[in-house]
């Protein structure tokens, strides 16, 4: 693997071997050091041009902990803020020699132009681009389902069968663009839940199926997994329902609608949540939540991802 | 051209001698861990654990036997393309102060030895570390020995050592083969 854009060119193979990988990286995390020698002397620079704390202390804890250099880069107080362009930028970690490249932009396909110019040798992970993908994060909650769903007997699994429903704005979210091309290539069956406002345009044409109206697909589908998404209130710039709690009431999961779930479904959230809008307390802080799973999956994901786009030679470009 | 120079009779006669000097250097299987280094020393370590508790009354092979995967220890990690890793499983009571016999098919430069000292490092501080191998060839790169050796075979550079293990391979034995078109 070169780089990691995007999870919809990825082959079956490959991603299992990721998920594999990721097993054993969380190994490593269970032991008294938490360290592996693999990336000493490599270095990975963060480079985020929009907010993040997750994912970037995820990205970083990921790094450290396969011994590689981590400069964190943010665009707020840096020479982005001045009009430098992405090109002057990459450039500028091309010549402090950095072997990685982890990119959030709120451009869609920023990675992408980064990974294809020729600013830059490094490998190139997109860690959430506008409202394009966000790879590492369906990586992470397919190796979630895997592990709850298959517990002990994960390895070499895909999520054939498993039934997905995942709610909220879909509109804005790379988060679900991501699981759908993803759990799609690993054979679980994916629905989208979402007020008619929240589908982009063209979303027919997806591998899925598109629902209004939460209680009836939940009663319908009774799915191993319901993934709540965050409605991005950073993005609403336009009016897209009356109210949060009319929002809540027909779209969030509260008490009741996770007491009409199977006992044995598993509720996800890519975080941070809105508790009380998309997802309640309750639902939140239940044994069936995988919330701070999720979280710590993702540093098993992200050495997994760049212990495979780093350690060995570089493939050369075809 | 191969020629076999060890066969499946040969190859269990190894490992069951192998077996004894083990439990005679540790004056028997308390506080032992048997370690194989993927993908064939796990096999050998496997049959190894198995013999031992036919030998020694009241041993769970399972509880002494596990494996450890050197791939992220690596010196030449940068030098050939991404390896998939394989899994590590430490027997239940660690390696603390234990006595951990590694267990590898064949022991050539010593690096992959150097890999798995450093790996075990992370793990835990056991109390003697030792060196099992069905099969040495010389052309050592490094200060390192095998405690227990099935069959010390003298090699050239050019030649490649294939061991071939029922549970893997289908077949049993070990043979050299001349260089041919192979590099």
């Amino acid at each position: 693997m070169r780089h990691l854009l995007s999870t919809k060119d990825l082959g079956r193979a490959e991603a299992i071997q990721i998920l594999d990988i990721a097993e054993d990286m969380a190994d490593v995390q269970n032991r008294e050091v938490k360290k592996l020698p693999t990336l000493r002397g490599k270095t990975v620079v963060n480079l985020f041009f929009e907010d993040s704390t997750r994912t970037r202390i995820s990205f970083e804890a990921a790094a450290k902990r396969l011994s590689a250099d981590v400069i964190n880069f943010s665009a707020k107080g840096s020479s982005v803020s001045k009009g430098e362009s992405l090109k002057d930028t990459a450039q500028t970690l091309a010549a402090m020699g950095a072997d990685g490249v982890v990119i959030r932009h709120s451009a869609s396909g920023a990675p992408q132009v980064l990974a294809q110019s020729d600013w830059i040798d490094a490998g190139v992970v997109n860690a959430g681009d506008g409202t394009h993908e966000h790879p590492t994060q369906a990586l992470l909650d397919a190796f979630t389902m895997r592990r709850r769903l298959f517990p002990g007997d994960s390895r070499g699994r895909g999520l054939d069968g498993v039934s997905v429903v995942i709610v909220g704005d879909i509109l804005h979210s790379r988060v679900a663009r991501s699981n759908l091309w993803l759990l799609g290539t690993l054979g679980a069956t994916v629905t989208f839940v979402a007020p008619a406002t929240l589908v982009p345009v063209g979303a027919d044409t997806w591998p899925v199926d598109l629902s209004f109206d939460l209680d009836a697909t939940l009663a319908l589908m009774q799915p191993d997994v319901v993934m709540m998404l965050r409605i991005q209130s950073e993005r609403m710039n336009a009016a897209y329902f009356p109210s949060a709690r009319e929002y809540g009431r027909q779209w969030g999961l509260d008490d009741e609608r996770l007491a009409r779930l199977r006992p044995d479904s598993i509720v996800m959230h890519p975080g941070p949540m809105n508790r009380g809008l998309e997802i309640s307390a309750g639902a939140a802080d239940s044994a069936q939540s995988t919330v701070l799973e999720q979280v710590a999956n993702g540093v098993s994901i992200r050495m997994a991802v760049l212990y495979l786009l780093l350690s060995g030679e570089r493939e050369a470009l075809s | 051209m191969a020629r076999t120079v060890l066969q499946q009779a040969d190859i269990a006669r190894a490992l069951t001698r192998i077996s004894h000097e083990i439990l005679e250097s540790n004056r028997g299987a308390n506080d032992l861990v048997i370690l194989g280094i993927p993908t064939r020393g796990v096999v050998l370590a496997d049959r190894i654990g198995r013999i031992i508790a036919g030998i020694e009354q009241g041993t769970d092979p399972s509880a002494i036997v596990g494996s450890l995967d050197i791939t992220m220890y690596r010196d030449d990690l940068a030098r050939h393309p991404t390896r998939t890793p394989s899994p590590t499983q430490v027997p239940r009571q660690g390696i603390d102060g234990k006595t951990v016999v590694l267990v590898d098919d064949v022991l050539y430069s010593g690096r992959t030895i150097r890999a798995a000292l450093d790996a075990l490092n992370d793990l835990g501080r056991p109390r003697v570390v030792r060196l099992a191998t069905l099969v040495d060839r010389g052309h050592r790169d490094l200060p390192i020995r095998a405690d227990f050796v099935g069959k010390n075979l003298p090699t050239s550079r050019e030649e490649r050592i294939n061991v071939r293990l029922t549970e893997i391979d289908g077949t049993e034995e070990v043979s050299i083969e001349e260089a041919t078109s192979e590099r």
